[in-house]
């Protein structure tokens, strides 16, 4: 059993259970919590969690180890990034993995990567105070009790912009096939990147606030604007250069990030949410055909129709409550989503979005 | 619309291993669907102990054999506008392809809701399921197929062993088998071929140690798919899944697994073009990413009852509301009701399914588990971690062991050879062997290799036994604590505390949503209660059942779910404790609130302390109620109804003998022997023959006659120690004697109730008794009322009760009395037309408006036959005795008692009526066997056996009995008494056969009379009852 570690809340509250992980540490971040019941490595590294402390609602985390990292023409298979981005996990139980593939354990994996985690708490009771306070900062410790947790949990969120501490500072490029397509890389998820390159293109990862003209130097068929964490408001650079880049007509593909910065450039409104969206069981249906499809969700803010662009029409609604799940620019020539086609965790039910993404660049030529 | 749209909607007939309550759970649904869209429903089910088969229900109910003519029957006098196929199982299923084959359903213009019968065949055959999955490039392990043993062995060669033989339609597993080699298929394909409807036999690779895996999937018109639920069993391949140990949701599947399989699965349901709910299953690689999809079943099941119960999300409702042509979409999350159903639940806790066996019942039975289902009931246990739920589990299975550690094996002196050798022959209950193994210092790595079993499971049993061995002799609070939070209980811990539970909901989306949920379940690893307990109400738990098994079935659920919807009338709030996951008393939508927990003094202590009950009801589920009642008194519980002081008077022998002594009423002679001197004494004076027991007695387990020394020395031998603490009750066998039942509910004072007759004589089980009312016997049954009436003045009973009395020569003797709904109420309830439980309720809190013992009168002839499981427990010999063997009945109402017999008898599996030829044999009783074939052969063909032969008829040599056999020359056997050393073949032959076989000569006469009678009525419940229910009348 590991030594004694602490959460504490912006609304006073405190928590002991024992610490995992990085030892000695101290972290402070937006406390979110997935419903996901697996893909633990991918939601770990999934750049959308960064500042973000993770609950995961099933009590069982670690049961199947940490894979060994593949690697696909420089993207990853297995995981969303190169590290863990949450600044620390909340379980009830962490657990040991005997299974084949799993190379290292969950605790370990999390103290290499100096993440510390907190098990033996009952997350249910925290995930409904999430859910009715709304999200709210945390700090967690593994280095004993903190004498003044209130200078820690200072920190906003809201106002930090992580994308630009996650988006490459240089573009990387691949060169496997003949066509570009660019992926304005905000902490872009390589579940994204690896269902783009699938379609037989160069995946050309570029800096958040690269400019058009810039963009448009790799001669892309398409570009995409990726997930990412954080308040998107804070991103006008972006949101200017998905302006200036509409004029080329050229096939635009907003996920999660790119979906919010889509309605920012067109007009529209993106609001912080109550508690988001985080989980892989989430329905959004199609407005106009009424299929409807399981979705992955990562997202704490969201449009609703009333902050729809005048421009856009409604492509995808959630059932459940109000929210703009997908939309289509077609005179931008741009279809944007807020949940995640490319699964990773969650299903692949709606990856038919890049395939329409693929007809659009082909259509165009 | 003109008029309300008639619909059908069928049950799966009588409970058998691998067809139980589940069924009646989906089916309740699919009418609750229909009710609340308006449409008229008409249920067809010979089981008369289901929910679904009630008003309350149904707004018609054919309580008559789920077999295609009396569909038919059905469908011609009603011309409904469609019908429900996908609700009662594979007989239901089968019964709808036979249907539609045939054309009747076209010829009728009967609709089929939900997934055609195209589809359904698509799924079923296992030829055609093959080359669906082929077309569609969805990978399913190597297969060919073979119709006769010679092209079966050709074909095996080329595909190479180990193989594993499935058979098309078949429930249970039944007819498969994994053979090792080519002798093992020479033994094993005549069976399976001469099983299968369509003398057919799949033979796949097996793909041994592979890892087992069940998706859930639902799915609409439009093609829209969620899937609901993933399970993992923890038995690998090579077991049957009902006879698995689940756990949901999947443990040890990373993100690709489990999508990757995710996305086959509701390809799988495009395949078939599903239109409502199916399961896939998938075997696994344990070392690597290939997947192989096994088969699916296009209707309700049983994982898709337990999935509903694990998830919370109703799965047969909602796969009603699709047939019905809505979109998944437009269906509200009936748990948080406030999102839609198209959603996949997400769990924040573990549930753990545990089969229930009763191998020990059944002589000569295989008892290792496979391929073949042979569980007859289940438990479901929920915990915030694997342990708790795993030794929750284990307890809620009610076979003495109070967890994995710490009980009878785990204590036991059974060394390492012997628990590898039972682990080996996969015996019931590996769990508990595993972890004595674990004590006993067999390493993770040997019993992953005995047992297949993941070692992530393993190591968790381990590590539970590791600190369980080191624990404290003096546990301080944070030990006990620890313990408590990897579900110890505190029998297990020596110690006795109450209090330091949570209540958690289940809500479907883990804490995401505020919930109205009502469907809670306890736990050591929290800190706070999801719900406020502290409302000043007036509040009923009511004891669930518990686990099926022999002797406790939906009959005991038909009483929890009726005492719970009648006492909503008397308190503010009823809640339910019950974790059958079959059942329907364990549908949240029931009750104001669903505690899926254990049925234990601590759980139960626990969860008054919280909600502080007005009363808690003991009666309705059956004995392990009944057994808690007297401590939960002593606890300063107060009982619904009789108190449990009383109750202790009627379930003590000794002092109910006393009582009945000293109010003259007469009864068999017995005595309790806590020695072999007590028992010569009691032979000395009272002569053989004897029934003979242990003093506490379940459902007759251990039950035996003795006819002379003989036999009560091998009893004596086998029941291994007499002693003070464990006595055995001897009592004089009437023989002859006919046994008669009174169901009654009293109020203290007055009594209502209804007489049955056994058609078999004393000493065949009354569980596996054919039962009739009206009693005729007038006489007799004016004194059976008699003595009840004495007894409910003397107990202050108030409630339901059961009076089991044997009559001889014109005298009732008692033979014992139940404080507690019994397992024939639902029966005599029908049979009048009324509800005995809700009679039963009034007189807790009221008097009747009558004095003395009221009768309702009888419109009709209504009879109850037990359906028995012989040919899915292979081995097992088929005989009748003081000891219950049965898993399920039947029962019809007809104007005639001929009628009801033959409709009731047919309403059991596999009976029909015999086309050829009877065989009639037996060593006693053989005058009746005589009238019996007599009567018969004008009717038919009848030959009777060399060894016991009759005059008139045909003898044969036991070969050339079996030889006719197989050959369905003979298509009936009828026979007597335990003649296993003679007829051993002749009756597992029948059994594996699915050749009907009566096991005693006075059901033989009666059917006799029965069987060649023409068409039986075919009507509706209610008119049976001639007008007015008794509710009505009273």
């Amino acid at each position: 059993m590991g030594a004694k570690a602490y959460i504490y809340l912006e609304d006073g509250t405190t928590f002991t259970g024992e610490g995992f992980g990085s030892s000695n540490t101290v972290r402070c971040g937006e406390l979110v919590f997935t419903t996901s019941m697996n893909g633990y490595p991918e939601s770990l590294t999934d750049p959308s969690y960064a500042g973000q402390i993770l609950i995961i609602t099933h009590p069982l985390v670690g049961n199947y180890g940490v894979p060994k990292k593949m690697n696909d023409n420089g993207i990853l298979v297995n995981f969303e990034s190169e590290k863990i981005q949450v600044d620390g996990l909340i379980v009830s139980e962490l657990t040991k993995s005997d299974k084949w593939n799993g190379k290292l354990n969950l605790g370990r994996w999390l103290d290499d990567e100096g993440v510390p985690g907190i098990e033996g708490i009952d997350t249910r009771l925290l995930t409904k105070k999430v859910r009715d306070h709304g999200v709210m900062m945390c700090a967690i410790s593994t280095k004993g009790r903190l004498k003044n947790p209130k200078e820690v949990l200072s920190k906003d969120y809201t106002k930090i912009n992580f994308v630009e501490q996650l988006s490459p500072k240089k573009p990387i490029v691949q060169d496997v096939y003949d066509k570009n397509i660019v992926v304005v890389d905000c902490g872009a998820k390589h579940g994204i990147l690896r269902s783009v390159s699938k379609l037989k293109y160069n995946v050309v990862r570029v800096p958040y606030n690269y400019t058009a003209d810039k963009i448009m130097s790799y001669d892309p068929v398409g570009i995409v604007y990726s997930n990412g964490p954080g308040n998107p408001n804070l991103l006008t650079d972006v949101v200017k250069s998905m302006q200036d880049l509409m004029h080329y007509k050229k096939p635009i593909l907003g996920i999660c990030l790119g979906h919010q910065i889509a309605s920012l450039a067109m007009g529209g409104k993106v609001r912080k949410m109550k508690f988001g969206h985080r989980a892989v069981n989430k329905a959004v249906v199609d407005q106009i055909s009424k299929r409807a499809y399981i979705t992955s969700h990562n997202h704490g803010y969201a449009m609703t129709p009333q902050d729809m662009p005048k421009k856009g029409k409604i492509w995808l609604m959630s059932p459940d409550d109000n929210v703009v799940e997908g939309a289509i620019y077609k005179e931008k020539n741009m279809i944007t989503t807020q949940f995640h086609p490319e699964g990773r965790p969650g299903t692949n039910d709606a990856g038919f979005v890049f395939g329409m993404f693929d007809e659009m660049i082909k259509k165009g030529k | 619309m003109e008029g309300k749209k008639k619909v059908i909607v069928l049950g799966s007939g009588a409970i058998k291993i691998g067809e139980a309550a589940e069924f009646d759970y989906s089916g309740s649904q699919a009418l609750r669907a229909l009710k609340e869209e308006g449409y008229e429903s008409i249920m067809i089910n010979s089981n008369v102990a289901t929910v679904q088969t009630t008003y309350e229900m149904a707004d018609k109910v054919y309580l008559l054999p789920v077999s295609p003519p009396f569909i038919e029957k059905v469908i011609k006098k009603e011309r409904p506008w469609a019908i429900m196929v996908g609700f009662g199982g594979q007989t239901a299923l089968s019964a709808g392809v036979t249907l539609g084959n045939a054309g009747v359903f076209k010829k009728y213009n009967v609709k089929v809701l939900g997934t055609g019968i195209d589809g359904i065949e698509r799924a079923l055959s296992r030829e055609k399921f093959r080359e669906t999955m082929h077309k569609r490039k969805i990978a399913v392990p190597p297969s060919v197929s073979a119709k006769s043993p010679d092209e079966a062995v050709k074909k095996a060669r080329k595909l190479g062993y180990p193989l594993m033989m499935r058979v098309s339609f078949n429930l249970g597993g039944r007819g498969s088998a994994v053979l090792w080699n080519e002798k093992d298929l020479v033994r094993e394909a005549p069976r399976a071929i001469a099983q299968s409807s369509i003398h057919e036999v799949l033979l796949e690779k097996y793909l041994h140690g592979w890892k087992e895996i069940e998706y859930e999937v639902v799915r609409d018109a439009l093609g829209n798919a969620a899937v609901t639920a993933c399970i993992e069993n923890l038995d690998p391949m090579g077991v049957h899944t009902g006879d698995s140990v689940v756990v949901t949701p999947a443990q040890t599947l990373d993100n690709y697994e489990f999508q990757k399989m995710r996305s086959t699965a509701i390809e799988v349901a495009e395949a078939i073009d599903l239109i409502g709910e199916c399961n896939v299953q998938f075997a696994i690689d344990p070392k690597g990413y290939d997947y192989y999809v096994i088969e699916t079943n296009p209707r309700m099941s049983r994982s898709s009852a337990l999935a509903s119960k694990a998830t919370g999300y109703p799965l047969a409702y909602v796969g009603a509301k699709i047939a019905l042509g809505y979109d998944l979409y437009e269906i509200k999350n009936s748990v948080s009701r406030s999102t839609t159903a198209f959603f996949e639940p997400s769990l924040d806790y573990i549930t753990i399914k545990m089969p229930r066996w009763d191998l020990n019942k059944f002589d000569f039975v295989d008892k290792g588990i496979g391929t073949e289902m042979k569980s007859i009931g289940e438990v479901m246990s929920i915990g915030r971690n694997f342990e708790e739920a795993m030794q929750k589990a284990i307890r809620m299975l009610d076979i003495r062991e109070p967890g994995l550690v710490g009980g009878p094996i785990y204590n036991s002196d059974m060394g390492v050879e012997k628990i590898k050798e039972v682990l080996k022959a996969r015996h019931p209950y590996w769990q508990v062997y595993v972890a004595k193994a674990f004590k006993e210092g067999m390493t993770i790595d040997e019993i992953h290799e005995i047992t297949g079993v993941d070692l992530f499971f393993l190591r968790k049993i381990h590590a539970l036994v590791i600190k369980y061995e080191k624990r404290s002799k003096r546990m301080g609070p944070d030990e006990y604590n620890e313990f408590k939070k990897l579900g110890f209980s505190d029998e297990q811990l020596g110690v006795s505390k109450i209090g330091g539970m949570s209540i958690k909901q289940i809500d479907t989306l883990a804490g995401e949503w505020p919930a109205q949920t009502n469907y809670l379940y306890t736990t050591r690893v929290g800190e706070e209660d999801d719900i406020n307990t502290k409302e000043d109400k007036r509040k009923l738990l009511v004891l669930g059942a518990g686990g099926f098994r022999v002797g406790v079935s939906v009959e005991f659920d038909f009483g929890s779910v009726a005492l719970a919807e009648s006492a909503k009338k008397y308190f503010d709030e009823v809640s339910m404790l019950n974790y059958n996951p079959e059942t329907v008393s364990t549908d949240w939508d029931r009750v104001d609130k669903l505690y899926f927990d254990e049925l234990t003094e601590e759980t139960i202590m626990n969860i008054h302390k919280k909600e502080k009950f007005e009363s808690i009801a003991t009666f309705a589920g059956g004995q392990i109620g009944n057994t808690l009642s007297l401590r939960l008194e002593k606890r300063g519980i107060k009982l619904l109804g009789t108190s449990g002081k009383n109750i202790d008077i009627a379930e003590d022998r000794n002092r109910f003998s006393a009582l009945l002594e000293k109010l003259g009423i007469k009864q068999a002679a017995w005595s309790s022997a806590a020695s072999l001197t007590d028992v010569n004494a009691f032979i000395e004076r009272h002569g053989f023959p004897v029934l003979i027991r242990p003093s506490y007695v379940l459902s007759g387990s251990a039950m035996k006659i003795a006819n002379n020394m003989q036999d009560l020395a091998t009893y004596i031998e086998a029941a291994t120690k007499i002693s003070p603490k464990y006595p055995v009750i001897l009592s004089s066998f009437i023989k002859e004697g006919v046994e008669t039942e009174l169901d009654c509910g009293a109020d203290g004072k007055n009594v209502i109730g209804v007489a049955l007759c056994h058609i078999e004589e004393a000493g065949v089980h009354s569980g596996d008794a054919t039962i009739m009312t009206p009693y005729l016997d007038g006489n007799s049954a004016g004194k059976m009322k008699e003595i009840a009436l004495r007894l409910v003045n003397e107990l202050d009973i108030r409630g339901p009760f059961n009076l089991q009395f044997i009559i001889e020569r014109g005298v009732p003797l008692v033979i014992e009395l139940n404080l507690r709904a019994s397992r024939s109420m639902p029966f005599s309830s029908k049979s009048v037309g009324g509800n005995m439980v809700d009679y039963a309720i009034k007189g807790v809190f009221g008097r009747y408006d009558w004095n003395g013992f009221y009768e309702p009168p009888h419109s009709a002839f209504a009879v109850k036959s037990s359906q028995f499981s012989w040919g899915q427990l292979k081995g097992a010999y088929p005989y009748l005795g003081p000891e219950m063997r049965s898993t399920g009945e039947s029962a019809a109402l007809d104007s005639t008692l001929n009628g009801a017999l033959l409709k009731s008898w047919l309403g059991v599996q596999p009976n029909k009526i015999p086309q050829h030829g009877i065989l009639i044999y037996g060593d006693k009783d053989k005058g009746i066997l005589k009238d019996t074939a007599d009567l018969l052969s004008e009717k038919i063909e009848v030959s009777t056996l060399a060894v016991a032969p009759m005059h008139n008829h045909p003898a044969l040599e036991v070969d050339r009995a079996l030889e006719l056999l197989g050959q369905k020359k003979i298509d009936m056997v009828i026979t007597n008494n335990d003649m296993r050393s003679i007829d051993y073949e002749i009756r597992r032959k029948a059994v594996d056969l699915n050749v009907p076989i009566v096991l005693n000569a006075r059901l033989g006469r009666a059917l006799a009379g029965a069987l060649f009678l023409g068409e039986p009525e075919c009507k509706e419940m209610k008119e049976h009852w001639k007008g007015k229910p008794l509710h009505e009348i009273i």
